[in-house]
């Protein structure tokens, strides 16, 4: 197994490799500005670092949200271009269980990125592997209050959500963390079992690599034209 | 011919999702998804509606272009897209698709400019381009005369609107005489039976000396003319209107091309774009170029529109000239200008 992850829907323009045991090769580089620009290089950087040939790869696996749309779209049409190049599956996972997941935890907490406009996205965690609910777009005052909270999204805000409930753990949804969950998920059962459950859509973590966006566009129905004459 | 390479072209600077396959000049495919219609209901293309649908059709646009072709995605030897210009977000979805494929199948990356590609694509219909020609390219988002000494090397900027584009002109004034979006096909249908003399629309800039265009003021005219019958309680002759509207337009833009032909001793004119769709500005073109005993060259209408095709057609003339592919860090550049015929 050799999975290449990488997400886009948030700061961190990140990637990894994973071959079913460990972490080989993880890169990120943070910049909300140029995932465009960013991404293929980072890819071709953990791939150098791990010696491993793109033609290696058996599954490419992308954060599918939710995150600022441009960056997120970024990774999503990166993810099926190149599996389809590759011919190999390529799978979404939520981009709040990646970081979830890279916290460790096994008590309860939240997690929360930036959503721009003076909003979080954000989810409620059993532990490290288990949503609870989200994910949802909320202001940070919105969240609930009773539970600690992980991601840069909840430091963006920590005035608003009290600096005391931000904990010590990773802040962005790093490759490394995304690969190790696809990987673990993916370990055990044959690709094809695991292309049906996530085709059901019955798949606790992967889905098909489509973008969570949890707004609609902004957008207004013009009302009749204004009138010109003086 | 055999040997020429297996081009994809990928276009997504507005809200068509185009892919195009051509071996040299050679058209192979061309599919399209579009999104007008989730826009019609705004009146315009509305961006993150055009981003968030390029990337739900792109992977099945390229499959159905594979499939027109009776190609795998093993067979192609380059991968070219438009950079630039274009809306930002739309361009990017294109640009990642078009690295992510490059990368991929390890062949060749192109990064071209949406406007040169306008000119090349008539390659697939009429043959190799003369050298020089001028391009008059007129759509909902641009309204350029170019000199083109090479395509896949040179285009010089001689003129481009100061304000709307052509075809944002025709999609307001059909909004103004309440035809549906986008306005250009609807105005020239209505305009077939009325007269483009019935209203003496201003020509913008006609007489200047430039070879720059506007047509926001025509736009207002239309409006407050349409506007003062309605007030006075008249009916509007709709294809009167939209005649003399699409009059002015196509004479302005006929005449400006024809004098940089003359001013720059080329015998060769090429219209381009969605606009070049128009039955009348193909008409009037016609005459003028015939008149002036210059030679026309308009694309079929499904490759003036904006399409996957005309990506591959430059993509291809690049390849052959032995330019230097693209790296895999460009960005998509909203604003790339002309003279940057591929980044």
């Amino acid at each position: 197994m050799l999975v290449l992850a990488f997400d886009t829907a948030t700061p961190a323009v990140t990637a990894a490799l994973h071959d079913g045991e460990r972490v080989l090769a993880e890169s990120t580089t943070v910049d909300a500005r140029r995932h465009g620009e960013l991404l293929v290089p980072t890819i071709e950087r953990v791939l150098a670092e791990a010696g491993a040939a793109l033609a290696d790869v058996t599954t490419v696996v992308a954060g599918s949200g939710p995150g600022p749309y441009t960056g997120l779209r970024v990774g999503l049409v990166t993810a099926q271009a190149l599996a389809a190049s590759l011919g190999v599956p390529v799978y979404g996972v939520c981009t709040l269980d990646a970081l979830a997941y890279g916290t460790g935890l096994s008590e309860p907490f939240l997690v929360a990125t930036d959503a721009r406009r003076k909003e979080v996205f954000w989810g409620r965690y059993a532990d490290a592997r288990t949503r609870l609910s989200g994910p949802a777009v909320d202001k940070p005052q919105d969240l609930p209050a009773d539970l600690p909270l992980a991601g840069a999204g909840a430091r963006m805000y920590a005035e608003v959500v009290g600096a005391a409930r931000l904990l010590d753990v990773p802040e962005f949804p790093f490759a490394g963390a995304l690969a190790a969950l696809a990987a673990e998920q993916l370990a055990g059962s044959g690709a094809a079992d695991v292309a049906e459950v996530v085709a059901s859509g019955t798949h606790p973590v992967l889905s098909a690599p489509r973008p969570v966006y949890l707004r609609r566009p902004d957008a207004q129905e013009p009302a009749a034209p204004k009138k010109v004459s003086r | 011919m055999r040997d020429e390479p297996l081009v994809l072209g990928i276009e997504t600077s507005c809200d068509e999702t185009g892919v195009g396959i051509v071996r040299g000049h050679t058209l192979l495919a061309n599919t399209i998804a579009s999104s007008v219609e989730e826009h019609a209901r705004f009146g315009g293309v509305v961006p993150e509606v055009a981003s968030r649908a390029h990337l739900e059709a792109m992977t099945p646009t390229i499959e159905r272009a594979l499939e027109q072709a009776d190609l795998r995605l093993s067979d192609i030897d380059a991968v070219a897209v438009t950079a630039g210009p274009g809306l930002a977000g739309a361009l990017l979805v294109g640009v990642a698709a078009a690295k992510a494929y490059a990368l991929g199948l390890g062949v060749p990356l192109y990064g071209v400019n949406h406007l040169a590609a306008h000119v090349a694509v008539d390659q697939l219909e009429h043959g190799a381009l003369p050298k020089p020609c001028i391009a008059l390219l007129v759509s909902g988002g641009h309204s350029s005369l170019l000199l083109v000494p090479d395509v896949a090397r040179e285009v010089v900027s001689l003129g481009s609107t100061v304000d709307d584009a052509a075809g944002e002109a025709f999609d307001k004034v059909a909004r103004v005489l309440g035809l549906p979006f986008p306005g250009g096909p609807y105005i020239d249908r209505a305009a077939r039976d009325g007269s483009g003399t019935a209203v003496a629309f201003p020509r913008g800039k006609l007489d200047d000396g430039t070879l720059d265009f506007s047509f926001s003021g025509l736009k207002t005219a239309v409006a407050r003319w349409v506007e003062a019958r309605e007030m006075a309680g008249e009916t509007i002759h709709v294809p009167d209107v939209a005649a003399s509207f699409q009059e002015a337009v196509v004479d302005v833009l006929t005449r400006k091309a024809l004098e940089a032909c003359r001013r720059y001793g080329v015998s060769d004119l090429l219209i381009g774009g969605g606009v070049a769709a128009n039955s009348r500005l193909r008409a009037l073109a016609q005459e003028r170029c015939d008149a002036a005993g210059v030679r026309l060259r308009v694309p079929r209408p499904g490759l003036c529109t904006d399409n996957g095709a005309m990506v591959a057609a430059l993509g291809s003339d690049l390849v052959a000239a032995g330019v230097t592919p693209s790296l895999l860090d460009i960005p998509a550049d909203s604003s790339l200008p002309i003279t940057t015929v591929h980044v």
